[in-house]
């Protein structure tokens, strides 16, 4: 058997693969053209802020740039006991500069949040070289340890040591309620102060009842939708669309009139004896309103990409699976219901991943009990101005989805996702 | 053991979707146990709504079918045991071969050793053995349509009806089959009732065809006689090639009778004229008009050839005669010695037993 196969040549003489190569080569090049322009939107408006979302949430280059000589110098030190001559010199050099800036303040706020009790002693610190009384031919050491006791206690400097690197994950712990103590150990902030491990908590909770109720709902309507004749279904189609053309704002408000103590809903149930008037439930400004309102608002989501699946699955299918002898719950269940998973991951993804970022909604009808993780990102965005910490919320948001992603990928496997 | 005549009876069934037309017209149909028969008719003819309403998907609106003399119009179609075979096969495509035909026998609660016995037997009737695995959409569609018969018939179900299953097939593969379904009913004896449009399939596979029109069985009989012996012009139109001619009846006897035509007169045998004055039809199939005939024919005229068109093993000739355009004659290829020129007169008889006079159109 031969193995070699003779090269086939075009009339020119160049070997077929290669010329052909080359005509393929050029239509690779213009469909590269094509799809350019998006590629560079893609960049400009999705990569490069991740990008700078995730550089600014763990940047800590402001204090590295303020202390250059003092942590050079601190490089050599162990950290046990307090530092050499040398580091409290470069220190002072240091801090002559910031006050010459007068950026001295910011040192203070920085450190201070490291370890509270900076802003005092670096305040005396600033007196004290503002008059001059700082002899530099003396030990620097010992005038500085005069000025305040603190500057006496190791911990004081094991925390300026600790901001040395150009990069934090204080953000990220902080987020999770956690912070690096003198040891560099993660340790748990007081019980009383953990607000974000309930507000994770809480988002997932609540996307994922919002993605049940949104399944529960959906699949009838969708099925509904699948299996009526057109005219009716076109109708309907209408209805579950309806929502999408209004603006979410303004849906948003529909329900705060309807659920609020003294409105429609409560006045219907007092009306029908259900409940008395004096006692009418709380349904907005809890997790009840939040539920409820965001699942007539992502009820869509689940019910088109449900829809446009089981629009294609032949209604002889259910009927040959009761010929054959199933029960019509059966029949539903062994052969209906697996042909529409790829539809009811596709519909539950998307409603979970737009449901764990959701904000508009639970600020307006969620009030206390009923915020999430977003509505603390926008509230950082916006009153703290901790925009590093907004960043890293956002990205530990972002993460938790690709997990999630990655997860359905493993179970259901992304190929069967079918939207439409 | 004598065959119960009545396995599947029809009992003055009517249907109707909206309340105004009837799809299906007080039907009274009986089928024998072990019996292939085909509803043969055009569509909207109410065939597949009857094999809907035996299948148990739709409910007659009048009337009460029997299965083994049991009334079936309240039992769902999960009791009916009545295997079936859907136009689009219809199988299950989230699930291999070996389980799609082990779902009738897993919700009959069969043992799994049980399972695979006959699950074995029937993809070797169909001879698929060896494709348990694969996937529907893994399949050809001859293969895929054998795994819905397979399925059909796994269960031993006492009826298996089967609509329109080789629609989806080229022609050849369609041939085939057929002969796979009729040599498949034959072995095992199973009651088969058979929904199709295609007249060369009804022929080829039936016992017995139903030949449906406008919700009407128009006639019920063997294929043969059903081809040589319809009994009204649609059947005469529907099944086969039908040369027919329009005319009044001048004069009528036992056996023979006397149609007037627009211009001549031809011999033809009665079947739905009784007296003289009557409308009629006259059929002729193409295959009993001769050219030249040789024996003595007691309808004897001449024609002009208008076309020619080979067909392989015959030849068609269209002709003008008595007024009709249309006059198809089909001559065998082994007959080269005639002069089939376009313009050429030629002699045609036909026998007037062949003639049938049928209700006008």
């Amino acid at each position: 058997m031969s193995s070699e196969t003779k090269q086939i040549l075009t009339t020119d003489g160049i070997p077929l693969e290669i010329s052909l190569k080359k005509a393929e080569r050029k239509n690779k090049i213009k469909a590269f053209l094509l799809v350019a322009p998006l590629l560079l939107f893609l960049i400009i408006t999705y990569i490069f802020p991740i990008g700078e979302m995730f550089t600014r949430s763990i940047d800590d280059k402001m204090i590295t740039n303020m202390l250059p000589k003092t942590f050079k110098s601190m490089e050599t030190w162990d950290g046990k006991e307090l530092p050499s001559e040398e580091v409290f010199a470069s220190f002072l050099s240091d801090f002559k500069i910031l006050v010459e800036k007068k950026e001295h303040g910011k040192l203070a706020q920085r450190l201070n949040k490291e370890k509270n009790g900076f802003n005092t002693i670096t305040k005396k610190l600033f007196r004290q070289v503002k008059r001059n009384k700082i002899d530099e031919t003396q030990s620097i050491k010992e005038q500085i340890m005069k000025v305040h006791k603190r500057w006496r206690n190791v911990e004081y400097w094991q925390a300026i040591k600790r901001t040395a690197p150009p990069y934090t994950s204080a953000k990220y712990l902080k987020a999770m309620d956690m912070y690096l103590n003198e040891d560099n150990k993660i340790t748990q902030v007081s019980e009383d102060r953990r607000i974000h491990r309930i507000l994770w908590l809480r988002t997932v909770e609540v996307a994922f009842f919002v993605t049940v109720f949104c399944f529960l709902m959906g699949y009838p309507i969708a099925h509904l939708l699948a299996t009526l004749p057109m005219k009716y279904s076109n109708l309907l189609m209408i209805c579950v669309l309806l929502p999408f053309w209004t603006s979410l704002l303004v849906r948003t408000a529909s329900w705060m009139i309807l659920l609020q103590q003294q409105g429609v809903v409560n006045d219907f149930f007092v009306l029908i004896g259900l409940v008395s008037d004096d006692n009418r439930p709380e349904m907005m400004y809890n997790k009840v309103g939040t539920y409820v309102a965001m699942t007539q608002i992502l009820l869509p989501f689940m019910v088109l990409p449900l829809y446009s699946v089981m629009k294609t699955i032949s209604p002889s299918l259910m009927r040959a699976g009761k010929s054959l002898g199933g029960t019509p719950f059966v029949a539903f269940w062994k052969v209906y219901f697996p042909l529409t998973i790829p539809g009811i991951g596709a519909g539950c993804l998307l409603v979970f991943i737009l449901a764990i970022g959701y904000y508009i909604t639970p600020a307006l009808v969620g009030g206390a009990s009923g915020t999430l993780i977003s509505n603390q990102i926008a509230y950082h965005m916006k009153t703290t101005l901790d925009w590093s910490f907004a960043s890293a919320m956002g990205l530990m948001l972002l993460g938790g989805v690709l997990v999630i992603y990655w997860l359905y990928n493993k179970l259901v496997g992304v190929d069967n996702i079918k939207l439409g | 053991m004598s065959k119960n005549t009545e396995f599947v009876k029809f009992d003055k069934v009517d249907k109707s979707y909206d309340g105004k037309v009837l799809v299906v017209k007080d039907l009274n149909l009986n089928i024998s146990e072990g019996e292939f028969i085909t509803m043969l008719g055009p569509s909207g003819s109410g065939k597949t709504t009857c094999l809907m309403m035996l299948a148990g998907f739709e409910t007659p609106t009048n009337g009460e079918i029997y299965l083994d003399s049991n009334p079936i119009s309240n039992i769902p179609p999960h009791k009916r045991g009545i295997g079936m075979v859907f136009q689009n096969y219809a199988l299950f495509p989230h699930m291999t071969v070996y389980e799609n035909l082990a779902f009738p026998l897993r919700v009959r609660k069969v043992q799994k050793d049980e399972i695979d016995k006959k699950v074995d037997k029937a993809l070797s009737m169909v001879s698929l053995s060896g494709f348990e695995s694969r996937m529907p959409a893994q399949l050809s569609g001859g293969q895929q349509q054998r795994v819905a018969v397979a399925r059909a018939l796994v269960f031993d179900p006492a009826v298996v009806l089967m609509d329109e299953p080789l629609g989806a097939l080229d022609k050849n593969l369609r041939e085939s089959m057929q002969y796979e379904i009729k040599h498949i009913h034959e072995n095992i004896g199973v009651t088969v009732v058979y929904v199709t449009h295609d007249q060369g399939e009804a022929l080829t596979m039936s016992n017995r065809i139903a030949v449906f029109n406008d919700g009407k069985v128009q006639q019920l009989s063997s294929p043969d006689k059903l081809y040589e012996e319809p009994v009204n012009s649609f059947v005469a139109e529907f099944i086969g090639e039908n040369n027919t001619f329009g005319g009044e009846v001048t004069d009528i006897s036992k056996n023979v009778c006397k149609v007037k035509l627009q211009n001549g007169e031809i011999l033809a045998n009665p079947i739905s004229v009784n007296s003289k004055g009557d409308k009629t039809t006259v059929s002729i199939r193409p295959e009993r008009a001769l050219i030249n005939p040789k024996d003595k024919m007691d309808n004897n005229q001449t024609g002009k050839i208008e076309e020619v068109i080979y067909h392989g093993d015959h030849t068609r000739v269209r002709l003008d005669l008595l007024g009709n355009k249309e006059f198809i004659l089909k001559v065998p290829n082994s007959s080269n010695e005639l002069d089939l020129k376009l313009g050429n007169e030629i002699k045609v008889g036909w026998n007037s037993q062949d003639a049938r006079a049928l209700d006008p159109k």
